[in-house]
């Protein structure tokens, strides 16, 4: 468990998924990506399996958040493994539409 | 942080689509990762502080912008239009630095000290062929990862910081992951040492929309090259509208039906050519877009149905609307203040202050201009309605003060610029020895028009205070504009106060 920031990637432990925070609530805070705690984008997996329970995957560019709207991740690399914050499993944001303006 | 996650999911996305178009040659999505990397490594090997490019648009500028986020080092675009003097200078600030440039102009740089040449052709190639860089890039969201001259309309110009979590943010904020079709294509001609050609790279690689690159504007090959490469969008300044409003309006079997979005900005766009556009294009979606080299492009929106609302509408509030610069985007706030810094009511004309994650408002050997909540002084003057729209009324330094009386030349513009006779007008402030200031403008008459200095006077008096009226008008053949389509105010004020 850390405390997280925005800016900050994380990998899943146990499938291909890596995601960007973009916000986060202040105090710890435990992700999981498939049901297991996410690491660094450095630190190395000690192995393991997606949890059925969270096998939703995560897709490339959709944002995930919780409940409280507190906490919004962008995954930059699609997996097995669906994302959870202290066990609250995370939804898809909508996306929303904007006009292109350059 | 890092604008290159940007780039790495794109060519993750779909990578085997078209990312960029010069003439003949191209780049796809992984391509254009794979170049990054090893001109990553180029930059890197220079041991430069800085990546300068001054050169138009070619596929060299995205590799160059994401290769030097992948090394850590700014990305230094440099107006190629200035003169040889000025360029020096501009270099002079970033050294040691990696130019590069086109052939012909290389030799002028062969013998600078703390300057390591290369041309575009061989940044290029070197780029397709080398071995990408092997450090990740750094997520620290506090690099900087451009460097932005403005444009100095009133002195030497600053060094804008654009830190990896503006552009990121910005990004993020204002673009849908791979929401563009897979056919889509927008035409880049704005230049690429300005805040919107930074821009649109970074957009389109988000949203996976090709770039078709145009780097000399004319509204002839502009019109060519939409029909050409089936351009579906496009990002013109008010000048280039202006100018390809006239050239299809002067050939009915000019069209363009592949034009589906039809983005504008970077100045004050007149009424009548965004009307003028409207009626020539029906199909397309027009879009006006509000930004700053310090908020990392835009903040403010007027979309393509608020256009349609406007034109359509009877109401003379709803009309103007027509040209406004629309609401902020969400995660922007937008507030007018006073000189106190007091937030001040709705259509009230005050100074615009911005704040949101994209905002640097930060300089070079200046440091932040935000204040303790993060609100940046944009020095634009502006005023906000009661439904949220916001309406630009010039640089808030621009205000002429008359006897203790604050006036926008922007509003007694407005006004001339519906007499039958004006083409285009500027209005400044020169000095007076009873008022402090007088009012003074500089008429553009439309061709074959004439119309004596009294009756102008006489048409402003009709509708406005009689401290508005300008003491002095001269006739000219045109306005002085830089290349953005920008009024180079002090100019017009220097020859009127002769």
């Amino acid at each position: 468990m850390a405390e997280l920031k925005a800016g900050t990637r994380m990998k899943s432990a146990v499938c291909a998924s890596e995601v960007m925070v973009i916000g986060a609530p202040g105090g710890d805070v435990d992700v999981t990506c498939g049901g297991v705690s996410m690491i660094g984008n450095a630190d190395t997996a000690e192995g393991g399996t997606v949890d059925s329970g969270h096998a939703e995957g995560t897709q490339l560019g959709k944002r995930y958040v919780n409940e409280a709207g507190d906490l919004e991740l962008l995954c930059v690399k699609p997996g097995e493994g669906s994302l959870a914050v202290n066990g609250e499993v995370l939804v898809l944001k909508e996306a929303k539409a904007l006009p292109s303006s350059d | 942080m890092n604008v290159m996650m940007l780039l790495e999911m794109a060519s993750q996305g779909f990578g085997e689509r078209v990312a960029f178009t010069n003439g003949e040659q191209s780049l796809t999505y992984q391509e254009l990762y794979d170049a990054a990397g090893a001109a990553a490594a180029q930059i890197r090997e220079s041991g430069c502080d800085h990546v300068a490019m001054l050169d138009v648009s070619s596929l060299a500028m995205p590799i160059a912008l994401f290769a030097s986020a992948w090394a850590g080092v700014p990305y230094v675009p440099i107006n190629y239009r200035l003169t040889a003097d000025e360029i020096n200078s501009l270099l002079d600030r970033v050294k040691p630095c990696l130019l590069i440039t086109d052939s012909e102009r290389a030799d002028d740089f062969s013998a600078q000290q703390e300057l390591q040449l290369v041309t575009r052709e061989d940044f290029i190639s070197t780029a397709r062929s080398g071995t990408p860089l092997s450090d990740p890039w750094s997520m620290d969201q506090e690099d900087t990862g451009v460097l932005l001259f403005t444009s100095g309309t009133t002195g030497v110009p600053k060094a804008a910081v654009l830190r990896q979590k503006h552009l990121v943010a910005y990004i993020l904020g204002s673009v849908e992951f791979m929401g563009a079709m897979e056919d889509d294509a927008a035409l880049g001609c704005v230049p690429p040492y300005h805040i919107a050609g930074i821009s649109a790279v970074l957009s389109s690689v988000y949203s996976g929309r090709r770039v078709v690159q145009l780097p000399n504007f004319s509204a002839e090959e502009w019109i060519a090259l939409v029909n050409q490469e089936k351009v579906t969008n496009a990002f013109v300044v008010p000048t280039m509208l202006a100018r390809i409003v006239e050239v299809v309006g002067e050939n009915s079997s000019l069209e363009l039906p592949s034009l589906k979005a039809l983005a504008y900005g970077g100045g004050k766009m007149p009424l009548s050519v965004i009307e003028r556009a409207m009626k020539l294009f029906p199909n397309a979606d027009f879009t006006n877009a509000y930004g700053l080299t310090e908020t990392s492009s835009t903040i403010a929106v007027l979309g393509p149905q608020d256009h349609r609302d406007a034109a359509a509408s009877e109401e003379e509030g709803v009309r103007r609307r027509l040209v406004s610069v629309g609401r902020p985007l969400p995660g922007v706030e937008v507030e007018i203040r006073d000189d106190e810094g007091k937030v001040m009511a709705a259509r009230e004309r005050g100074e615009i202050y911005v704040r949101g994650e994209q905002v640097s408002g930060e300089y070079v050997g200046k440091g932040s201009l935000l204040d303790k909540e993060g609100w940046f002084p944009t020095r634009d003057a502006g005023s906000i309605d009661d439904q949220g729209f916001l309406f630009l009324e010039g640089r808030a330094d621009d205000v002429i003060v008359r006897g203790g009386e604050n006036m926008s030349p922007g509003e007694i513009e407005d006004v001339l610029l519906e007499h039958e006779a004006v083409a285009d007008v500027a209005v400044v402030g020169i000095p007076d020895e009873q008022w402090g200031e007088g009012v003074a403008a500089a008429v553009v008459l439309k061709s074959g028009k004439t119309v004596a200095v009294e009756s102008l006077q006489n048409w402003v008096r009709d509708s406005m205070r009689s401290s508005r009226v300008p003491q002095l008008i001269q006739f000219w053949d045109e306005l002085p504009y830089n290349e953005t389509g920008k009024l180079l105010r002090r100019i017009v004020k220097t020859k009127l106060a002769e």
